[in-house]
């Protein structure tokens, strides 16, 4: 079998398999796999409206996804880019919040307000790994935990007692009423176009600067980077910082266009978690970040349709998402099995 | 005649890549075959075979004249087939005993029996004149030790005919002579071994045949007493190599690279080099003798700034580089080409392009205010793929598809081309065929005769003896003797690289305590 037979084969074996086991899930559940998959359907490409949410949804996914894979590149593992995206969102709200001013100075100083926010987050565990060897993972973890309760206690602060802060100034918003009107009136935002530009950034960083050609040395090889004298400590914080910067982008989505507001929360959006799969989806790549963000928020969305338009509760939904996402990410098996049965076939001859 | 083992047009592909390509092998009763070939040339493929780790495409194997399928490595024991490997598989806090018994470990009623193995060990090691303590713990006792425990494991699993895998690259010269006469005392009690090696000098002390592969092919066998060093080089490569490097006579200068009573201590705070002194001149080689883990990589890793100096002085060029930067000590006018090329010289998942690029990505031409041209970076790497005979399939291709002599010379060429003043040399040749190696001493001595300092270091005592002007002998963390390559021997520099140095022809302070 040829490498390229294989490379588009192994995507769509993977669907195929995923659908099937979710079939098979639903249908011992005693529901209807059919209905349950036009639901599905629908609930992505229905209408004008489920496609612009669908895209909406597809936002922050594409900028935690960039967030993950910029620091993977790197060699780290930013497990803290919910974290984040939590204290980006707040602080894009905040900066939304506090102030008025025209819309051409507003909305860039909330979205960098984001930015920087993110960036400091990710700042403390790069620090913490390039001076002392901490291990990334555990930091950014603990991370999170800080970034939901601190960011809980200051909008408690903010909005004196409440549990969400004002709505944002319009001057500060990503909404835009021609996407309103072109998609019947979804929460679709100029974020999306935001998040696309990031894509080609992060492509620019790595791809044509010095910085990304060390970045990626270090990521490769440590000794040889220090043996090449790049200074690998500065490198390790760069990384985390550029992530973290893009997570809190992901959380300026969330505070300047879908929700337009920040609200306390019980427990993590989950999307800076996804935003790991994401990245690994898309093998680290800009491009497959957008591939990846695509099925995430596609799928996420659409199966938020199914309890209602085909009687199956949330529960298993939720199961039937994971399940096909879960052969997507095991393509590499999936590759295996066709490269034996190819190699099989070819012993009997 | 008898033979314990045919290998008969022996083909073996990985998919469409020829390994090993109609090769026959004959080993008889009692010789010692030698198996040579440049890297690459097919030879781990083709013991890997006989050891059943890969089935070949074609051709049969027999055993004592009986054919046989060896279809994994048990069956090869079970044939009284032992392999002693390059790297020894050896527990380091296990004692010797224990070490040979793992995995097939006797028991008494469900106990390990450690007595009656060791009783076992002790007789073998008595037969064979192996001088080994049954009790011992590997960590205790020397690399040649070690290497007889491996010996050892494959005779107390009743091989009959043993492999060596490049048996001598570990060796001092003195456990080199050992091991040839354990050699050589297999063979008197009846033993035949297949030696896989690419140095001449021991195929031409030990063995009897000679097997010759070269690109995966079965070059021919012939007779050792019936050849000479020359005409085993000229199958081995195709074409006619020389040995003694040519070279003129050195005219140094002023000092390059002056070391003054450095002391440097590893990660435990143990000191690996101790008040250390030396001095290198401009357009002259020192060569630094010393078997491996007596001081030399905290040497060199301490003049390039990659580890911290405890006390003492690095000076270039009189201008003090202690304690500096890497990228400030290689831009004082210092190349290096490091001991590990996979750990420190390359980055493997990069393409070679890069590679090559990696000491100078960052000024122009390449970079201009932080964007990279990588134009240019193919550009330069086309310049030195072509001077230095890198053979790729270009700039693009991954650095960990070249064979090591390939990579090797990416490396060279890359610290050469920045025309450094002090060009350091880490064990340059480590691993490369004698093509190579011929190659890399040919440009060392180049730059030399370009008026510039050559450090080299190597555990060869060939290399540091044809390439070198001065010989710095390295033992135990202190340079023992300073000694001219002419005036010397392979013995007086083995026993000093050993650490019995010579107290009555020198005093001062080279002399050890």
């Amino acid at each position: 079998m040829s490498n390229r037979v294989t490379n588009l084969l192994v995507p769509i074996v993977s669907v195929v398999l995923g659908l099937i086991v979710g079939a098979i899930i639903m249908l011992v559940s005693g529901y209807s796999p059919i209905e349950g998959y036009a639901a599905l359907w629908n609930g992505i490409f229905g209408d004008l409206y489920t496609i612009g949410e669908t895209l909406r949804q597809i936002t922050p996914y594409l900028l935690a996804g960039l967030a993950v894979a910029f620091a993977f590149r790197s060699g780290l593992f930013n497990i803290g880019v919910e974290g984040q995206l939590i204290v980006g969102w707040f602080a894009a709200a905040y900066v939304g919040v506090a102030v008025e001013l025209p819309k051409i100075i507003h909305l860039p100083l909330a979205i960098l307000a984001a930015a920087v926010a993110g960036a400091l987050w990710g700042f403390v565990p790069g620090l913490l790994k390039a001076k002392f060897r901490v291990h990334e993972v555990i930091v950014t973890i603990m991370m999170n935990y800080i970034a939901l309760h601190v960011t809980n206690a200051l909008i408690r602060t903010v909005s004196e007692g409440g549990d969400r802060t004002e709505r944002i100034f319009t001057s500060a918003s990503l909404r835009s009423e021609f996407l309103e009107n072109l998609t019947e009136f979804s929460r679709l935002h100029m974020g999306l176009l935001l998040a696309l530009i990031m894509v080609g950034v992060m492509w620019f960083i790595l791809e044509k600067t010095t910085l990304g050609f060390e970045l990626k040395a270090v990521g490769f090889n440590q000794h040889a980077s220090e043996y090449a004298g790049m200074n690998v400590n500065k490198n390790i914080i760069m990384a985390m910082v550029i992530s973290g910067a893009f997570a809190g982008l992901a959380g300026a989505m969330e505070a300047l266009g879908t929700f337009e507001y920040v609200s306390s929360k019980g427990g993590f959006t989950g999307i800076g978690f996804d935003g790991i799969a994401v990245a690994l989806l898309g093998m680290n790549t800009p491009l497959g970040v957008i591939f990846g963000a695509t099925l995430f928020g596609s799928l996420k969305y659409g199966a938020l349709n199914m309890p209602n338009a085909a009687g199956i509760p949330i529960e298993i939904v939720e199961i039937v998402i994971a399940v096909i996402i879960f052969f997507v990410a095991s393509g590499y098996i999936i590759r295996l099995l066709l490269l034996r049965a190819a190699g099989k076939k070819k012993e009997a001859k | 005649m008898e033979y314990v083992i045919e290998m008969l047009n022996i083909r073996k592909e990985f998919g469409n890549f020829v390994a090993n390509d109609n090769i026959t092998l004959q080993l008889e009763k009692g010789e010692i075959h030698a198996l040579l070939g440049e890297n690459g040339a097919g030879k781990s493929t083709l013991m890997n075979v006989l050891f059943g780790l890969y089935q070949p495409e074609g051709g049969e194997i027999r055993v004592r004249g009986k054919k046989v399928d060896i279809s994994n490595p048990n069956v090869a024991n079970d044939l009284g087939i032992g392999m002693v490997h390059q790297h020894f598989m050896l527990v380091e806090n296990f004692s010797v005993t224990e070490n040979i018994i793992l995995g097939s470990e006797p028991t008494k009623m469900g106990v390990t029996n450690k007595k009656d193995a060791a009783q076992k060990v002790a007789k073998l090691s008595e037969q064979y004149g192996l001088n080994v303590d049954p009790y011992a713990i590997i960590e205790d006792i020397s690399v040649g030790m070690q290497q007889r425990v491996e010996i050892l494991k494959t005779l107390y699993r009743g091989a009959e005919i043993l492999i060596f895998d490049e048996p001598t690259a570990s060796l001092t010269p003195q456990e080199i002579t050992e091991l040839i006469q354990i050699m050589k005392r297999l063979i008197a009690e009846g033993k035949s071994i297949i030696l896989i090696t690419h140095k001449l000098k021991e195929i031409m002390d030990v063995s009897d045949r000679v097997t010759v592969i070269r690109k995966g092919q079965g070059i021919g066998t012939v007779t050792t007493s019936e050849t000479n060093p020359n005409e085993l080089a000229a199958l081995m490569v195709g074409r006619q190599v020389t040995f003694k490097t040519e070279k003129g006579p050195a005219f140094p200068a002023e000092e390059t690279l002056t070391v003054k009573d450095l002391v440097v201590e590893d990660y435990r705070g143990i000191a690996k080099v101790k008040n250390l002194n030396l001095t290198v001149r401009k357009g002259e080689i020192v060569g630094i003798a010393g078997i491996d883990g007596n001081g030399q990589s905290e040497l060199i890793e301490a003049i390039t700034g990659l580890r911290k100096v405890k006390s003492g002085n690095v000076l270039i060029h009189g201008k003090d580089v202690t304690g500096m930067k890497p990228r400030k000590v290689t831009q004082s006018g210092v190349g290096h080409i490091p001991q590990d090329r996979h750990k420190h010289g390359l980055v493997l998942d990069f393409p070679i392009g890069h590679n090559i690029a990696l000491q100078t990505y960052y000024m122009a031409p390449i970079s201009k205010s932080g964007i990279i041209n990588y134009d240019k970076i193919t550009e330069k790497a086309e310049q030195i793929i072509k001077d230095f005979d890198v053979r790729t399939q270009g700039p693009h291709e991954p650095a960990r598809a070249l064979s090591g002599g390939n990579q090797q010379k990416a490396i060279i060429g890359r610290e050469v081309d920045r025309n450094p003043d002090l060009l350091i040399a880490a064990l340059p040749t480590r691993g490369l065929d004698v093509g190579a190696i011929e190659f890399i001493h040919s440009r060392l001595i180049e730059q030399r005769d370009n008026g510039k300092a050559v450090l080299l270091i190597s555990f060869e005592l060939d290399e540091v003896m044809n390439v070198s002007d001065r010989i710095a002998v390295i033992h135990d963390g202190e340079i023992v003797d300073v000694v001219i390559p002419e005036e010397t021997t392979e013995q007086e520099l083995g026993l000093l690289m050993a650490g019995h140095a010579d107290k009555d022809k020198k005093g001062g302070k080279h002399s050890v305590e």
